[in-house]
């Protein structure tokens, strides 16, 4: 997910100073130092052997020089990073709604098999021969998405959401080229699209075309059919998240698909919203030709504080051809690797070696576990909860787009806050000291001050009335008047507001003695 | 289904406080013609034993490099992880946090980006990192990336010894244009005469490929006559515990694959991309970027910043589209490496190189066999009597993992056949050489 900047503060000068002195519970609520202040450059928390070595085979490239690395002890460097751990929110302590990012449970069953030394001990260029479970957990993988999603092939090289973008994208320049028609230049993107789409579209040289929403969130198709009237034989592709960030379901998906391949273009889905349809509707059903699958948020692979991620591509038949290398091939029981590109249609290649290993076995192991009921049921939660926190709340906030139900998203803007001297952002930072991760904020675009909430359907009735209650709680306080609980927030997290202007005006990126 | 918490009961109760009869009523702005249209061919949910059975078997059909002797190498090295970096990557506060949007409840992740930030230009000698990229591969199209956005010029030079698969990935970055000149060994020598006003970067890779050391300092002085920048990529990040780092030697982008410290073999991946360059190209660099600030009581802190460069600001004007780092595996590095320190990092690499001369020694003395290298860290490349490939397979079966054989990266080139690429670790006993001494020995002879 991401988020934008739009009419967000970002001095902290904003709100006035913490009045709360946190360091008075100094081991529950940590101020640690940084590594290089604890740390001492003749500590070491590793015994390894003193070797002498002479130089023959160093050619005179020997270091010179201090690194500048401090080492600690095991014990030091327990004790500073699970302090630091404290500091920080996490989907274990509590819910953490962000729409569009799909925080749900981390299985730690999906943790001890991606553990295994069969899987996680096994080197990318070992003899094919000595690798073939690896190969088979990898085609089951990709036997399971592609069967999720009614399609013919996939991809496993991206290593996140936006590397399968990027995949998704090649094949179909590539595509498009094989057919003669490298000179399209053109990629439609709807206004609510997460940032990473038009930004793909640059990095290959598409001129990005934005697309409008209708008053109901969804994209307006007519100015979808208008874009490739208007420039006949010129699109390449769209760009297209469904359900969209809105928390919809795009209801013209098909009539948008028939009309994209009509023109001669391809259809890009954004699959970052999954979750909700899993189980229940084939993006291949639908007409895409290419989408990218975040294993990180639909199939659970922990998030690890911004990745890694991965981002498996499922291809129509027509891309297939183009998809990168490698890709394993089954001759009987047997199972090779194709590596190279040769006479194939290939794009090329997207990353050394094959893609996200350790992620897939963490995603069919979540996958193995559910199975497709418990796949489908999911979905159906995570529809459900996201219509419960709706239906509990939008009687104060507002729904721009809540005269229907919502898919696994919420989304609500900061019209309940106009008057009261509270924006979007200080009613998250209040969130923070109800003890919640706030929603998403700023994003999508399309709406005023955007609160995207995403509550996955890991959560139970019982933690999402306590969140419906706190939000209902401080909406009315905010609404009666009390805007300095917000504006001051948050008061008990480890710091309060912080200055992100300066943070960027004097870029200070590293640690230096005595800075 | 034990990761979902509602009882039918509850999911009752909800539905009733939205006022809809039936789950299937949320979804009625579906088209019907949308829902799926067969019978999906995947079994029901299973118990956690199953799983886990299911997932042994598959496991226990591969050869792991601790069963083995082993010398694979190539971009992916293995190894010895101390076990409390993989017990604290574990906590939840790490696993299950994500990007740091909050910052005053993300103060942990962020605090570890700023760490791994500075021990990361420490490393490379250069004055800033960003927070990580996916890998080396992709880190190492980004620098050409970045090298023409900032030179305002196409031209990039790869020299040769660059990882075959690393060349290929710049080549589906950048696109088939006339820009990208691929070097031959024989070329590397007149990369004076090549290199011209036209010329964004050269890209080098050291140790290469092959094993050899490069010279960067010659060749920074020939890319900064003709204001071309110097890309050095590293794909065995503790080599720099024994060699000096590229930003003393006037390197201008620094990218490596930083699996070796924190991160097992992962059969490729997740692994970690570092980048680092000097301050004044700082606006170019892609990525997640953690910066030094204050809170509104001034006591120190730490947000993302410069995100002005980004795609979720930027949107088609971004300098990249990634999104994400490499988070976690950038944590297990920063751990491993705060464990090691300069003292532990310069004994760890002293021990790989130790190790790496005592198998050179031994492969000297193999007949068929023919050292390739002058200079080496840990890493080296030998001729064989017979094709590479088939050495390996053989070798294979007797529980040696005997190295790459090039062909499989390069398999047009004809020379290359019987060139395999072998490393040694820390963990390569003297058991581990006899073992493959002998064995080249009988399938060789």
């Amino acid at each position: 997910m991401s988020m934008n900047s739009t009419g967000r503060p970002t001095r902290a000068n904003d709100a006035p100073s913490n009045e709360v002195d946190n360091l008075k519970n100094a081991a529950l609520l940590p101020n640690e130092p940084l590594l290089f202040e604890i740390g001492d450059i003749d500590h070491c928390g590793v015994d390894l052997p003193d070797v002498k070595i002479d130089s023959e085979y160093l050619s005179g490239f020997e270091r010179e020089g201090s690194l500048d690395l401090p080492g600690l002890s095991e014990p030091e460097c327990l004790r500073h990073y699970v302090r630091l751990s404290r500091l920080n929110m996490s989907i274990d302590a509590g819910i953490y709604p962000l729409g569009s990012c799909t925080m749900k449970h981390n299985p730690r069953l999906n943790e001890k098999m991606a553990r295994l030394s069969g899987f996680a001990d096994i080197h990318p260029l070992q003899p094919v021969s000595s690798v073939q479970g690896a190969l088979e957990m990898i085609e089951e993988l990709a036997f399971w998405l592609m069967e999720l999603t009614n399609t013919d092939a996939v991809s496993m090289s991206p290593k996140a959401g936006a590397h399968g973008e990027l995949c998704g994208m090649m094949a179909i320049k590539a595509a498009l080229e094989a057919k003669g028609q490298g000179y399209r230049s053109i990629v439609l993107v709807p206004e609510s699209a997460h940032g990473t789409n038009p930004a793909t579209a640059a990095f290959l040289g598409y001129k990005v075309r934005s697309i409008p929403a209708n008053d109901d969130g969804t994209v307006d198709v007519s100015a979808v059919i208008d874009a490739l009237e208007e420039n006949a034989e010129n699109v390449a592709a769209i760009m297209l998240t469904n359900p969209n960030t809105c928390g919809l379901f795009e209801p013209d998906v098909i009539k948008i698909a028939d009309a994209i391949h009509q023109a001669g273009a391809y259809f890009y889905c954004d699959g970052a919203n999954f979750n909700a349809i899993m189980g229940l509707v084939c993006p291949g059903d639908l007409g895409i030709d290419a989408m990218h699958i975040n294993l990180h948020k639909t199939f659970s692979t922990p998030h690890g504080g911004g990745g890694p991620g991965a981002g498996p591509v499922v291809l129509s038949e027509a891309l297939a051809p183009f998809a990168p290398v490698p890709f394993i091939k089954k001759d009987g029981a047997d199972l090779s690797l194709i590596e190279h590109v040769d006479d194939s249609q290939s794009f090329g290649r997207l990353t050394a070696f094959h893609g996200q290993i350790g992620m897939f076995t963490r995603s069919l192991s979540f996958m193995l576990s559910h199975g497709k009921d418990g796949i489908t049921q999911a979905a159906y939660d995570a529809v459900l909860n996201a219509n419960y926190i709706k239906a509990r709340l939008e009687k104060v906030f507002t729904a721009p787009f809540g005269n229907q139900p919502c898919m696994h998203e919420i989304l609500f803007d900061e019209t309940f806050l106009d008057g009261t001297g509270v924006s979007t952002l200080d009613f998250a930072k209040a969130m923070i000291d109800e003890g919640f991760h706030p929603m998403t904020m700023y994003f999508p675009l399309v709406v005023k001050g955007a609160m995207l909430i995403e509550p996955t359907e890991s959560e139970s009735k019982k933690s999402l009335d306590y969140f419906c209650d706190k939000m209902l709680e401080l909406a009315n306080d905010a609404i009666a008047g009390n805007a300095e609980r917000f504006t001051q927030a948050p008061k008990y997290a480890p710091l309060s507001r912080l200055d992100e202007t300066l943070a960027a005006r004097q870029p200070k990126l590293k640690w230096i003695k005595g800075d | 289904m034990r990761y979902l918490p509602h009882s039918d009961a509850e999911r009752k109760q909800m539905l009733d406080v939205i006022g809809v009869n039936k789950a299937d009523d949320l979804f009625a702005s579906i088209p019907k013609l949308a829902f799926k249209s067969k019978d999906f061919n995947l079994p029901d949910h299973s118990p956690e034993f199953l799983v886990q059975a299911k997932l042994e078997a598959m496991a226990k059909k591969n050869i792991c490099a601790s069963d083995a002797a082993f010398f694979v190498g190539g971009g992916a090295y293995r190894h010895h992880v101390p076990a409390s970096v993989d017990h604290l990557i574990q906590r939840s506060e790490w696993l299950t946090a994500y990007t740091p949007y909050q910052p005053e409840i993300s103060q942990g992740t962020l605090q570890v980006l700023f760490e791994f930030q500075t021990q990361v230009a420490n490393l490379t000698g250069m004055e800033v990192a960003n927070a990580s990229m996916y890998d080396g591969s992709t880190a190492t199209a980004e620098a050409a990336l970045m090298a023409r956005r900032l030179t305002r010029k196409n031209k990039v030079i790869m020299l040769s010894g660059l990882h075959p698969q690393y060349l290929d990935v710049v080549k589906t970055y950048l696109g088939d244009d006339d820009g990208l000149v691929c070097l031959s060994e024989a070329d590397d020598a007149n990369i004076g005469s090549i290199i011209d006003d036209k010329t964004a970067a050269i890209v080098v890779q050291t140790p290469d490929f092959y094993g050899n050391l490069r010279d960067i300092k010659s060749l920074a002085d020939i890319a900064h006559a003709k204001n071309a920048l110097l890309i050095v990529v590293i794909t065995e990040i503790v080599s720099l515990g024994l060699l000096e780092a590229p930003g003393k030697l006037g390197a201008d982008i620094v990218v490596a694959e930083g699996q070796s410290l924190g991160n097992p073999l992962n059969y490729g991946g997740p692994y970690l991309g570092l980048m680092a360059t000097r301050q004044k190209f700082v606006r170019q660099i892609p990525g997640r970027l953690c910066g030094e600030t204050v809170d509104a009581s001034g006591r120190r802190g730490y947000v993302l910043t410069l995100s002005t460069r980004e795609q979720h600001i930027r949107r088609e004007k971004a300098t990249s589209n990634i999104c994400t780092n490499a988070g976690l595996c950038a944590l297990a590095f920063s751990i491993h490496l705060s464990l090691l320190g300069q003292k532990g990092l310069a004994k760890l690499a002293k021990l790989n190189h130790a190790r790496a001369v005592k198998l050179a020694q031994a492969l000297k003395e193999i007949a068929g066999v023919e050292l390739l290298n002058k200079s080496f860290f840990n890493e080296m490349s030998v001729r064989l009597s017979k094709p590479a490939n088939e050495v390996v397979e053989a070798l294979a079966k007797k529980n040696i993992l005997c190295g790459i054989p090039v062909s499989r990266l390069l398999p047009n080139e004809k020379e290359a056949e019987n060139l395999l690429i072998l490393t040694a670790t820390e963990l390569t006993s003297d058991e581990d050489i006899d073992r493959l001494s002998s064995g080249l020995q009988e399938v060789l002879s």
